[in-house]
């Protein structure tokens, strides 16, 4: 039998515990273990950006990170991005306005980039934006939408600050 | 796309990460950032009977600014105790890459660093990490071969420091023996009146270039060109660096500073370098590309150099 070990987690403010081997990927636990299927998979090499969540504040791959290292911290997941009352964040509702999604299997991994991204640079220019998102791969929408989408949540960050 | 099996180690020091290290020799691997070794692992590329996590061990994320000035002005290779930055195995690149010390003391690599993939990816893969997977057509590699700088290896036997043109031995080779970790790497301090210039080719943004250029341009007194130090990446197993100091005061010849003339130099380059053909660009292609960045490196390099050189409080960082 494969050595298996207790992984305590705090998911979305969640207090959370599984048993799995070792090799268990983050993306994984996620998804089979805490069946939290929000966070996609897409090439499990670091390429597409979709299982990107963000590991103590920061945006990572899930899929290059074994589930035993993320062990203590605190994940946020695309689950986690909405409000306790389901009002969904800034970024979430300027994906929605603009069209930044079609089939939406790229889309978890674009938001949890993108609210971190504005959380750090609330007011990036084009080419911040491009390089900020130039590690999410999308296969509709031809990206404009989405540039379109990281731009109006900036400016409704904005206004929720006021 | 799974990793195998594999018995998990997590030292919480750096001790018991090395008698770990020696007590299952070549048969484990360090796990750093992972963004290079968990993919082999889920691709089934690599298969280690151990891993060997280092992520918990204390005292490992250290980025500091070492040594005096005197000692930044040591010939590269003699630099081992000098002014430079030191980046500790779990420093990661988006740490170095943010760094306003490091930025000060060596720009190339913030400059480089902007080019290793993604942000994202930055927010886990270590400098270290990249140092010790070796890829040829990986940025930081070239970036310590052509600074001269060393990386610290550390095992249950004791430590030892390799320069960096002994460090890498073949594609995805390091002079790293089983048993031993990658403590610590030593990028020199930029010396005064020296400028650098990072630049690349990739087929799209954050992917490993088909060909890249690191060039270090010194300028004497009169602010006229004297030496020139280019590293290259994607062009052969290693990095390589050529030394184009003679080619670099023929440029400069009868000229005024700042307008030394390095149009012959691409040529110069591609007579000089046997690229390998792989199925991302020829050898012809990689060759005549490494001749045109370099180039344009040498000619940006020298502009940030007279840049420096030109304005006061540039180069001494009060405030680290
Ligand atoms: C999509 C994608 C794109 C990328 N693009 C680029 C790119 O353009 N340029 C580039 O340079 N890199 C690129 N990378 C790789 C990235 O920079 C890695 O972070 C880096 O190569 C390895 O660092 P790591 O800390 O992740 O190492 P790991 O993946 O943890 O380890 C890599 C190897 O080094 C060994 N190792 C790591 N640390 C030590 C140590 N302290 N002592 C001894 N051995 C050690 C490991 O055992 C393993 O063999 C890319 C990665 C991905 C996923
Ligand atoms: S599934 Fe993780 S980057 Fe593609
Ligand atoms: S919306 Fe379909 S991949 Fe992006």
């Amino acid at each position: 039998m494969e050595e298996t070990f207790e992984i305590e987690l705090t998911v979305n403010g969640v207090h959370r515990t599984a048993r799995a081997p070792a090799r268990r990927l983050l993306s994984d636990l996620l998804r089979h273990d805490l069946g939290l299927t929000g966070t996609h998979v897409g090439c499990e090499h670091g390429v597409c950006g979709c299982c990107t969540v963000l590991l103590d504040g920061e945006p990572v791959r899930s899929c290059l990170m074994l589930a035993v290292t993320a062990d203590g911290h605190e994940i946020t997941t695309v689950e986690g991005l909405a409000g306790r009352d389901g009002t969904p964040s800034p970024v979430q509702r300027a994906f929605q306005e603009c069209h930044g999604l079609q089939c939406g299997y790229c889309t978890p991994g674009f938001l949890c980039t993108v609210t971190a991204l504005l959380r750090d640079n609330p007011r990036p220019t084009d080419e911040e934006v491009l390089e900020g998102i130039s590690g999410n791969l999308c296969r509709c929408t031809g990206y404009q939408n989405i540039v379109a989408s990281v731009h109006r949540a900036a400016e409704l960050l904005a206004e929720e600050a006021r | 796309m799974k990793p195998p099996p594999f018995a998990y180690h997590a030292p919480a020091t750096l001790a018991e990460a090395l008698d770990v290290l020696a007590a299952h020799g070549a048969d484990a691997k360090v796990l750093a950032g992972g963004q290079s070794l968990i993919p082999l692992l889920n691709m089934r590329l690599a298969e280690p009977g151990h891993i060997v996590d280092i992520n918990r061990v204390a005292g490992l994320d250290g980025v500091r600014i070492v040594g005096s000035e005197e000692d930044a002005q040591a010939p590269p290779g003699g630099r081992t105790g000098g002014k430079g930055v030191r980046v500790g195995a779990l420093a990661r690149h988006a740490a170095v890459e943010r760094s306003a010390g490091v930025a000060a003391v060596q720009p190339l690599l913030p400059a480089a660093l902007r080019h290793v993939a993604h942000p994202v990816i930055r927010n886990r893969g270590t400098v270290v990490g990249s140092l010790a997977h070796a890829d040829p057509a990986a940025e930081l590699p070239a970036v310590l071969a052509v600074l001269g700088g060393t990386v610290e290896a550390v095992s249950a036997a004791g430590r030892r420091t390799i320069p960096a043109a002994d460090f890498f031995t073949g594609p995805l080779e390091s002079a790293l023996r089983p048993g031993e970790l990658a403590e610590a790497a030593f990028f020199p301090a930029l010396p005064p009146r020296t400028g650098v210039a990072f630049t690349e080719t990739s087929r799209r943004h954050g992917d490993y270039a088909l060909a890249g250029v690191a060039a270090v341009v010194g300028l004497d007194e009169d602010l006229r060109v004297s030496t020139a130090r280019v590293g290259y990446l994607g062009v052969a197993a290693t990095p390589l660096v050529l030394d184009l100091t003679p080619r670099a005061r023929q440029a400069q010849d009868g000229r005024p500073p700042g307008a030394a003339d390095w149009s012959g130099v691409a040529g110069y380059v591609r007579d000089h370098l046997d690229p390998e053909p792989d199925i991302h660009a020829g050898a012809d292609y990689r060759r005549h590309l490494a001749g045109v960045l370099t180039e344009r490196a040498l000619r940006a390099a020298t502009a940030d150099a007279l840049d420096r050189a030109q304005t006061p409080g540039v180069h001494d960082e009060a405030e680290w």
